[in-house]
C-alpha cells in the first residue's frame, strides 16, 4: 500500500533523510521511532507529498506521489505534527471544509462529519470555535480531519502528543482498530505505544533506518537488552549520549 | 478546468471568504477605505466647490495611494497565516493542486475588494445628482481602480507566500506597491534623471514605464485601452506565478 524507495532529503548541505526504503501493507501499523531530529517528520512529509524528495520515490496504492500527487493524496489521511487547524472556524465547519476538499458533499458530508465526531469524541464541542479548544480537543479535531474520507493510507505524526492518559489509551486503541483495514504509519517517542498499537516498528537515527521488525524482533536485536527502551538507547546515538559510549 | 478542479477552487474560496468576515480586520479596512476615499474627495479635492463632476481627478486620483496601504492589509493573511498556523501542511497534502488553492484564495480577496469598492457607489450617485457627468470615464475609472487593487493584492499574495509573519508581509508589500507607484511620478522620475549620469536617462525612463500609475491614469481619463488592461492582468498573473514559486520553495 505504501512503498518508499531510496528516499533522500537534503536541506542545503545537511542530509535529513538518507536512503530510507520500506513498505507498509494493508492491515499493518508501522511505528516510527527515533530520537528528536532523526528525520521522522521529514520522512513523513515526503510520504504525504508535502516535501519533495531530493531523490527516491513514494507510491501510495500504486500511485506515484511525485507524478500524480493529486490522485495519490486522495487515498491519504494525514495528521501533521502539532495538529494545525484554521483558528477562525468551528469544529464542524472545519471538518466540513476538509470533507469538501476530499470531494464529499451534501448528505454524505454530514454523515462523514457525524461519524468522525463520534469516533474522536468531539460531539460536545462540535459548534465550538477551534480557537477556544483545549490541546486534547484540538489534536482530536485534526485527527478527525485525517480520517473523514476513510482513507486507505493514514500517516500520523505524534498522534498522542499532548493527550492525557485516557485519551492516549483511546487513540492507541483507535489506531489499532483502524489498522485492520488500512496501512498506517505513526511516529512516537513513547515506546510503550509500539507494543500497544503497532504490528511493526522501525527505528531511524540520523536519517537512516537502523532497525525494522516486529516489536518482538526488535527486543531481541541487541544481546543483553530485554526491553525496547534499552534497545532504543543502544542503537540510537542521541545528543545526550556521551562520547565514546 | 474540469468540475473537480472548479469545486476545489470554490471550496478554498469559500473558506477564505468566510474567514475574512469572521475577522474584525476586514471591517476596519473597509471602513478606513470608505472614510479615506470619500474624505479625500470631499475635503482635499473639494469636489463640492468645483464645477467639475468627473470623478477622475477628484476621486480616483487618490485610489493608488489608498491601495498602497490597504491592499497589503487585505492580502497579508492569504499565505502568511497558513504558514504561521501550519495549516499549509494540511492544505498541501489534500488532493488539491497549488494553483487551485492560489486562485481560490486570490478570488476570495478579490471579491472582498469588489464589495468594498461597490460601497463607494454613493459618490457616483452624488455626481449624477449634482450634474451631468459622462458615464464612460466613471466606468473605466472603476475598472482601473479595481485592477490597480488586484495588482497590489497579487503582489501581496506573492510576498505572503514567502513569510510566516503578516507584519513582514505587510511592510514589504507596502514598500513594493509604493515604489512601483512612485517610479511613474513625473517629478520623481525627473529628480532621478537629474541625479544619474547623463547616459542613464533611458534606463530611468524605461523603469518608470513599468509603473502602475501611467496605466491607471490613462484608464481613469476614460480612455479604455486594452493595452492598460493587459498590463494589469499580466502583473497579476506574474505575481500569482511568483506565489506558486514561493510556495514551492517553502516545500522544497
Amino acid at each position: 500500500m505504501i512503498q518508499v524507495k531510496n528516499l533522500r532529503k537534503e536541506f542545503g548541505s545537511k542530509v535529513a533523510v538518507d536512503d530510507v526504503s520500506f513498505k507498509v501493507e494493508k492491515g499493518e501499523v508501522l511505528g516510527f521511532l527515533g530520537p528528536n531530529g532523526a528525520g521522522k517528520s521529514t520522512t513523513m512529509r515526503m510520504v504525504t507529498g508535502y516535501f519533495r524528495p531530493t531523490a527516491g520515490s513514494v507510491t501510495l496504492g500504486g500511485i506515484d506521489m511525485i507524478d500524480e500527487p493529486e490522485r495519490a493524496k486522495q487515498i491519504l489521511g494525514y495528521l501533521p505534527e502539532n495538529a494545525p487547524l484554521y483558528s477562525d472556524m468551528t469544529v464542524v465547519s472545519f471538518l466540513g471544509f476538509c470533507a469538501e476538499m476530499r470531494g464529499i458533499y451534501g448528505a454524505a458530508k454530514l454523515k462523514a462529519i457525524d461519524r468522525v465526531l463520534d469516533l474522536c469524541f468531539l460531539d460536545r464541542v462540535r459548534n465550538q470555535s477551534v480557537d477556544t479548544l483545549s490541546k486534547g480537543y484540538r489534536h482530536r479535531t485534526c485527527f478527525a480531519q485525517s480520517i473523514i474520507h476513510d482513507p486507505e493510507v493514514l500517516i500520523l505524526d505524534e498522534p498522542t502528543d499532548g493527550l492525557d492518559p485516557n485519551q492516549k489509551h483511546e487513540v492507541r486503541g483507535m489506531i489499532k482498530r483502524m489498522g485492520q483495514n488500512k496501512a498506517i504509519i505513526f511516529s512516537t517517542h513513547i515506546l510503550e505505544e509500539v507494543d500497544a498499537a503497532c504490528s511493526r516498528a522501525m527505528i531511524i537515527d540520523r536519517g537512516k533506518v537502523v532497525a525494522d521488525g516486529t516489536p518482538e524482533q526488535l527486543r531481541k536485536l541487541v544481546p543483553g537488552c530485554n526491553s525496547l527502551d534499552e534497545v532504543f538507547r543502544s542503537i540510537t546515538r542521541g545528543d545526550t549520549a556521551k562520547k565514546g559510549e | 478546468m474540469n468540475k473537480r478542479d472548479f469545486e476545489n477552487t470554490l471550496t478554498v474560496f469559500k473558506r477564505e471568504f468566510l474567514a475574512y468576515f469572521n475577522s474584525p480586520v476586514l471591517y476596519v479596512i473597509v471602513i478606513i477605505f470608505l472614510l479615506a476615499s470619500q474624505g479625500f474627495t470631499f475635503f482635499f479635492s473639494r469636489i463640492l466647490d468645483s464645477d467639475d463632476v468627473s470623478l477622475a481627478t477628484r476621486f480616483f486620483v487618490w485610489h493608488p495611494w489608498i491601495y498602497t496601504v490597504l491592499a497589503p492589509a487585505v492580502g497579508m493573511r492569504l499565505w502568511s497565516e497558513e504558514h504561521r498556523l501550519g495549516t499549509i501542511e494540511l492544505l498541501m497534502t489534500m488532493p488539491v493542486s497549488p494553483w487551485q488553492a492560489i486562485l481560490g484564495k486570490f478570488f476570495a480577496a478579490a471579491v472582498v475588494w469588489a464589495i468594498a469598492l461597490t460601497l463607494t457607489a454613493p459618490i457616483v450617485l452624488t455626481v449624477f445628482y449634482l450634474g451631468n457627468p459622462d458615464a464612460g470615464p466613471i466606468v473605466s475609472g472603476y475598472v482601473a481602480s479595481y485592477l490597480y487593487a488586484m495588482a497590489c493584492l497579487a503582489v501581496t499574495s506573492a510576498i505572503s507566500a514567502l513569510t510566516r509573519s503578516q507584519v513582514v508581509c505587510f511592510i514589504i508589500s507596502v514598500a513594493f506597491c509604493l515604489v512601483i507607484a512612485l517610479i511613474g511620478d513625473p517629478g520623481i522620475t525627473q529628480a532621478v534623471v537629474n541625479a544619474v549620469p547623463s547616459g542613464w536617462e533611458f534606463v530611468v525612463r524605461f523603469i518608470s514605464y513599468f509603473s502602475f500609475m501611467d496605466h491607471f491614469f490613462e484608464m481613469t481619463k476614460g480612455i479604455f485601452v486594452l493595452r492598460d488592461v493587459l498590463y494589469f492582468l499580466s502583473v497579476i498573473i506574474v505575481a500569482l506565478l511568483v506565489t506558486d514559486l514561493g510556495l514551492r520553495s517553502k516545500r522544497a
